[in-house]
């Protein structure tokens, strides 16, 4: 089989890879470019654990083509905030204790930033919508939508 | 999955050049949301995978005599948030939003959930009642095929192995239509619909000019109701008119069970759905501005 060498935007950074065709977006990440924040949950798109960004929308990764991302943008837990420096919405879900096993998080963050860049100021129902696809088996979702709410707010007070 | 090979064409010409070379043995890949799916439990194993994701001469809204033209490849993310289709056809923006979360929403395509010709796909009640066409083309020839005569059984249509469909049109409903779209499931989200319902009814004065029913999953395909259809042309929508076509389709239908329901299920909610769609879509009817 041939393999197809594409080059894509990770995280702000020009990345080459070799890829199998027959490989998926998720398998990239966390098999091969070993950027395991991206969580493999069903494989099968239910689950939303492997949300990350394709040119800013968020998509599952078991459901792309590795081969698909070829001259796109793709953005991963990796890419947004650092230890030192949270992003918003990772702070907030701190804040909030919106977090028990962690193992969807990265999903969800994913997602609710890709919310809150398409709607600054989302109510708890369309937050909730939203986020319909990311399963978190642990925390019953409402102190991550209290957290999704206040990462909005502060975004929007930070660009003001 | 199984081996492939990838190609990435960037135009409608280099796709059915691929398509006309490789046809039956490639797949189409639109989303992925489904097909990614299938390659991943080795349900098809093509030989070629052709993504069009690349294709941006398929992806495109516009409003041209009296219809709206939606390229293949738009996404129903693009669909719901299109304030054209809002304003022209807000059922077919209601509907794009319930095809999956947010994640399949950004890369399932109309056309795909089209071709893919699943049973329960949720795009296609609506469509049908909306008596959508589409265009398919090969490297020699383009058509319209009526979305009617499109599916021929589970995951079967029309279409010729060099064919790519290319646009979905959909005729803007005359003055004082409505429509409505309903569908059971077990929850919301990325969840296969048990049965669903669409609607469509035009009123002239007090009486239904154009009525039209559809169901998804309860045959091999998404299908009219002509039945239903009949009872409430050229009638006054009274609610035992519309109690007796949602009987009509209990009558019609032959759903099978699954593991989702039963058959006895999915015809008792049939009648359910059927009477909530043809009630939401005259409600919308009454209130056109």
């Amino acid at each position: 089989m041939k393999l197809e060498q594409i080059e894509f935007n990770l995280n702000g950074r020009v990345t080459k890879a070799l890829v199998k065709p027959n490989s998926t977006l998720l398998d990239l990440l966390h098999n091969e470019l070993k950027l395991t924040g991206t969580k493999r949950g069903c494989d099968r798109g239910d689950c939303g654990a492997c949300t990350v960004q394709l040119n800013g929308r968020a998509v599952n990764a078991c459901l792309v083509l590795a081969p698909q991302v070829h001259g796109k943008n793709v953005t991963t837990i990796e890419g947004i905030g650092t230890p030192e420096k949270l992003h918003p919405v990772q702070q907030a879900f701190v804040d909030m204790d919106a977090v028990q096993c962690g193992y969807c998080i990265p999903g969800l963050l994913m997602c609710a930033k890709a919310l809150i860049e398409e709607n600054p100021n989302p109510t708890a129902e369309q937050i909730r919508t939203y986020i319909s696809g990311n399963l978190c088996r642990c925390t019953g979702y409402l102190h991550q939508i209290e957290a999704i709410k206040a990462a909005a707010a502060k975004i929007r007070n930070d660009s003001k | 999955m199984n081996e492939f090979e990838y190609l990435r064409p960037t135009s409608v010409a280099e796709t059915l050049s691929h398509l006309s070379i490789y046809g039956g043995k490639s797949k189409i890949l639109a989303g992925g949301t489904d097909l990614v799916l299938l390659l991943q439990q080795g349900i098809v194993h093509p030989s070629h995978i052709i993504d069009i994701t690349n294709v941006s001469e398929l992806n495109y809204i516009r409003e041209e005599d009296g219809c709206l033209r939606i390229g293949a490849a738009t996404r129903m993310r693009e669909i719901e948030t299109s304030e054209l289709v809002r304003k022209k056809i807000p059922m077919l923006a209601e509907i794009a939003q319930l095809v999956g979360e947010i994640g399949v929403r950004n890369a399932a395509t109309i056309g795909g959930n089209l071709v893919n010709a699943s049973p329960a796909a949720d795009s296609a009640p609506p469509l049908l009642v909306l008596d959508a066409s589409l265009r398919a083309r090969n490297a020699k020839a383009e058509r319209t095929i009526r979305l009617t005569d499109f599916f021929v059984h589970v995951k079967k249509t029309v279409l010729a192995q060099d064919e790519l469909v290319t646009e979905v049109v959909v005729p803007i409903p005359a003055p004082h239509s409505g429509g409505a779209f309903y569908r059971l499931a077990k929850r919301g989200g990325n969840i296969i619909s048990i049965v669903s319902a669409g609607a469509l009814l035009t009123l002239k004065g007090k009486v239904c000019s154009v009525a039209r029913i559809a169901m998804g999953s309860v045959a091999p395909t998404p299908i009219r109701i002509k039945s239903a259809e009949k009872t409430l042309e050229e009638a006054d929508p009274t609610p035992e008119k519309i109690r007796a076509a949602a009987q009509n389709a209990y009558d019609e239908i032959k759903p099978i069970s699954d593991i989702r329901a039963s058959a006895e299920y999915r015809r008792d909610t049939s009648r359910v759905y059927v009477r909530k769609a043809i009630e939401m879509a005259l409600t919308r009817a009454k209130s056109w501005s």
